[in-house]
């Protein structure tokens, strides 16, 4: 079956099982390796993607369910520049990594959701996300140094969705 | 450890160590050379004498023993190439720093060059936290003696004797101007040797004068994992390649399939076949394989397909059968082995005014890193090749031989980063069905383990009993402690070569290490069970800090309950008893200052922890320590955990980890830190959150609904400190993951006076004590 969305601003179509994971889509299909496969039920983040700008765990994602959806991956995010990419390496918070595109797209949709988080708001939201290596410490202050640059930047309540604008 | 490693010069790890240079494979004993090939300046040690004679042609023939080597280009690029696992320590990062420093090379230019298997690279393993520690001395001298070139080389340039020539940040400086070493690497023609006296009499810089080492440097790893670029082993992909998912048998032996039943699967799209696996190297046994066009059919397919095995002996294996029958093994007196036997114990316990005696557990604990297991193999032009991410290319090249049937030098594998080691990827066994399938297909194959096949097949740490006895004089005084530990044996299991000699036969020391502590004590015996029910049931994996991982938890809260019999402050009580005398003293370079470093670490904890301050009701502080793993490679650390009990739910929080640690130079200060971190948090996760159980021969938890890794939620207070020392560089990765078990369970009796003695400590338990004690 013929599926049609957007990754990374590209249109694609693919033509796969409709009850494939949307993973194994972009990894093995697409080529888009950045995106990782942990549990294969929702469970530790590994996989998690944008769908229309909403973090959304790629492993238990049917790919029919994001058809004429705009898709971002890792990659996606890398190249439109976040500030999330930059702390990352200042905070030096991956240790082995596997899960870390991960943790960041889950960060990315939390920072628009609560521009200004508190330390509980990230524990619960990024709680959703497995890290291992227990990098937590640094992925909590990746990601409040980051929500820091994104409100020097962000110009008073006009934070448009850049994603959903490119769909 | 690299005693058992290299299969010579086995030794029990009460035994001290030379100076770590001289363990290393020797790469100085030929010399060093330097010279150019093609356009780059490569810097190397000599295969044989004859490079030392000509370095030109040596470096030109590859004639050079790469254990430790990089290259400098025409650029300025300095290319260190990395022979060890890049699992989330920086290792790269960490060696390229050592041969930098004394490079004086600009960090800027530095990058990594992770190798494939060869047997040029010497023996391949990355654990134990041994890295830097063996790399530390020779690094520096290769550093330093491509300085020393670099400068007489810019002398000439600069008209200016070398004696006025220095070098810093990739430039050679003298005589008010400056040439860099790009400039002196494409203009130059540079030919050198150093014998090893030379090399040995090369000068390593005074840490006063370190400039990389122990700066603020980012690891050069890191942005890659950020920004997802990294490859895994996940992510290897081969032209031609079908999907494979094994499907695994009732029992890790013993099971032989009978017959496969497909019919239902053939309608899925992508579907092709399963085949049976057939093992020479029975690493394997009984398993499957289903092949597919993609991950996902192959997954559909396997739910439909339906195979009848006969089942090996253990497949009514349950963790009480585990459990009784280490119970078992340790109420024998001449099972398992002898790993110590100092002064007189059983005069000691005959003549005890007092003895204590308890029984410590741990259940089975997962690896889950968070990377499946996963291997591309394929064959081309009469060669194998295997793709995957491993800690062990070693110990699994000659059993990919034996599965393969063709020679070790006939298969390579090549290095993928790993998505989490932990101990998991040192044992290759995931490398085995990939490469069979491979075999039998006549094409390449990307075998992916789902997370549910992943457990069933890890090699888990071992659920394990320890008893632990103590004797007791007039005073209170320990004047003797016998401990005896049983769990099941990775070693002797997959690595039988590198097991130690005890005092009456052979040990696995990855199965007792931590239990030779530094508590000066009149006698002291520890004795180290195999307990061949685990060994046949499942295989014993190593897993972060391996012995000392459970083996401290039985010591450290035995050492607590000795402190609280005596009514004696536990923090005192052990300082008390870390006197430094006799064998306890140390020896130079590794563990020099002995049981004083240990005490040191644990008055420093008391000093920043609030040690005897009033808590809350229900909430107090607990003391644990630890030698790291070998005594001849002491990391020296403490941890001081508070603890609040919930009285209604028994449910422990802890509040703040307090860890102290003396691991002499600290090669990256905040590399250091994150590996200390996740230890701890490794260590508090299998404290409380993790711990599987055994039944129907598997483990029960096979996926994150019923196994619960530590998340962000549960992450503490954590203050770190590091003992600023220029001592022997030992490891970091493990020693703080065998303190805060015990520090909490220790905590826990402080604050509501019930001793737990089994790890993961479950709400329940703790209720149920609270419960017992509230009815005595």
């Amino acid at each position: 079956m013929a599926i049609k969305f957007k990754i990374n601003r590209e249109p694609v179509t693919v033509d796969v099982p409709a009850d494939t994971p949307l993973l194994w889509v972009i990894r093995d299909d697409i080529g888009f390796t950045g995106t990782k496969f942990g549990c294969g039920i929702g469970l530790c983040g590994a996989c998690t993607v944008h769908v229309n700008g909403r973090a959304t765990r790629a492993c238990i994602t049917p790919v029919s369910s994001v058809e004429n959806t705009v898709v971002t991956t890792i990659e996606g995010l890398a190249e439109n520049g976040h500030p999330l990419l930059e702390t990352w390496v200042e905070a030096q918070t991956p240790q082995c990594g596997y899960c870390q595109p991960g943790q960041i797209m889950q960060a990315a949709a939390m920072l628009r959701d609560f521009p200004d988080p508190t330390d509980e708001q990230i524990d619960q939201v990024m709680s959703g996300n497995l890290c291992r290596c227990m990098a937590y410490i640094r992925i909590r202050e990746a990601i409040r140094m980051a929500a820091g640059r994104l409100r020097a930047a962000a110009p008073q309540g006009n934070d448009e969705d850049r994603e959903a604008s490119h769909a | 450890m690299l005693k058992y490693l290299t299969g010579r010069n086995q030794q029990g790890p009460g035994h001290t160590r030379d100076n770590a240079d001289t363990e290393l494979p020797s790469p100085g004993r030929r010399g060093f050379i330097i010279g150019m090939a093609g356009a780059g300046l490569t810097l190397a040690f000599a295969r044989s004498p004859l490079g030392l004679a000509n370095p030109a042609r040596a470096v030109a023939d590859g004639a050079f023993e790469p254990t430790v080597w990089y290259q400098i280009q025409p650029d300025g690029r300095i290319i260190v190439n990395i022979a060890k696992a890049e699992m989330g320590q920086h290792i790269g990062t960490a060696l390229a720093r050592i041969v930098a420093d004394e490079l004086e090379a600009d960090w800027d230019l530095v990058e990594l060059h992770h190798v494939d298997s060869d047997p040029k690279w010497g023996y391949m393993v990355t654990g134990g936290s041994w890295s830097v520690w063996q790399s530390f001395t020779p690094l520096s001298r290769a550093g330093a003696a491509g300085r020393q070139v670099l400068i007489e080389e810019g002398a000439k340039k600069l008209g200016v004797p070398p004696d006025q020539c220095r070098a810093r940040n990739s430039r050679v400086i003298g005589g008010g101007r400056s040439i860099s070493y790009a400039d002196l690497v494409s203009s130059g023609n540079i030919s050198r040797s150093f014998t090893d006296e030379e090399l040995k009499q090369m000068p390593i810089k005074p840490a006063s004068e370190r400039r990389i080492i122990g700066g603020q440097t980012r690891a050069l790893d890191i942005p890659g994992k950020a920004d997802g670029s990294t490859l895994y082993g996940l992510d290897a992909s081969l032209e031609g390649m079908v999907y494979g998912r094994p499907i695994i048998p009732p029992t890790r032996y013993g099971s032989a399939i009978k017959s496969i039943d497909d019919s239902a699967a053939k309608e899925i799209p992508g579907y092709r076949q399963t085949i049976t696996l057939e093992d020479p190297s029975g690493t394997v046994p009984g398993w499957g394989m289903v092949i597919a066009d993609s991950f996902h059919a192959a997954n559909l397919a396997v739910d439909r397909i339906k195979v009848d095995w006969s089942a090996g002996k253990t497949a009514g294996v349950d963790e009480q059968a585990l459990l009784d029958r280490g119970r078992e093994l340790i109420g024998t007196a001449d099972q398992g082995v002898l790993v110590l036997d100092e002064g007189d114990v059983d005069g000691a316990f005959s003549n005890a005014a007092d003895t204590l005696e308890s029984e410590y557990i741990t259940h089975g604990v997962l690896h889950f890193q968070l990377e499946p297991v996963n291997a591309v193999a394929r064959e081309k032009d009469g060669r194998w090749e295997i793709h995957t991410g491993n800690q062990w290319q070693s110990l699994i090249l000659p059993v990919l031989s034996k599965a393969l049937g063709v020679p070790e030098d006939r298969i390579v594998m090549r290095t993928y980063m790993l998505g989490g080691g932990f101990g998991r990827r040192l044992n290759g066994d995931y490398a085995v069905p990939a490469a069979l399938a491979a075999k039998a297909l006549g094409r390449p194959v990307k075998m992916v383990l789902t997370r549910e096949d992943d457990t069933l097949f890890d090699s888990i740490r071992s659920p394990s009993v320890q008893r632990v006895r103590m004797a007791f004089d007039d005073d209170g005084r320990i004047t003797a402690m016998e401990h005896h530990a049983t769990a099941g044996w990775p070693t002797q299991v997959m690595a039988p070569g590198f097991m130690a000699e005890g005092v009456n036969g052979k040990y696995d020391p990855f199965a007792i290490q931590g239990a030779l502590h530094w508590y000066s004590m009149d006698g002291h015996r520890v004795r180290a069970i195999p307990n061949d029910l685990a060994n046949d049931t499942f295989r014993p994996g190593w897993l972060r800090a391996v012995g000392s991982g459970w083996v401290n938890w039985a010591l450290e809260s035995a050492i607590d309950e000795a402190a609280h019999k005596a009514g004696e402050d536990p923090l005192e009580f052990r300082l008390q008893r870390l006197k430094a005398e006799g064998r306890n003293a140390g020896s130079a370079p590794n563990s020099v200052g002995g049981a004083a470093r240990q005490a040191n670490v644990l008055r420093r904890v008391r000093e920043i922890s609030g040690w005897g301050e009033e808590m809350p009701a229900d909430t107090a502080l607990g003391v644990a320590t630890t030698y790291g793993q070998e005594r001849n490679m002491p990391t020296w650390t403490a941890c001081v955990a508070r603890v609040r009990v919930d009285r209604e739910s028994g449910r422990p929080t802890v509040e703040k980890l307090t860890l102290v640690t003396d691991a002499g130079t600290i090669v990256h200060p905040d590399g250091a830190r994150a590996q200390v971190e996740g230890a701890a948090l490794w260590g508090m996760s299998m404290a409380l959150y993790e711990g599987t159980t055994f039944r129907d021969g598997n483990v029960v938890d096979n996926n994150l609904n019923t196994y619960t890794p530590l998340r962000m939620r549960d992450v503490p207070e954590i203050e770190m400190e590091f003992v600023d020392s220029t001592e022997t560089a030992v490891g970091l990765g493990e020693p703080a993951t065998t303190v805060v078990g015990p520090a909490i369970g220790n905590a826990i009796f402080a604050a509501v006076g019930v001793r737990m003695r089994e790890i993961p400590i479950r709400p329940e338990a703790v209720l149920a004590e609270l419960q017992k004690k509230a009815d005595a």
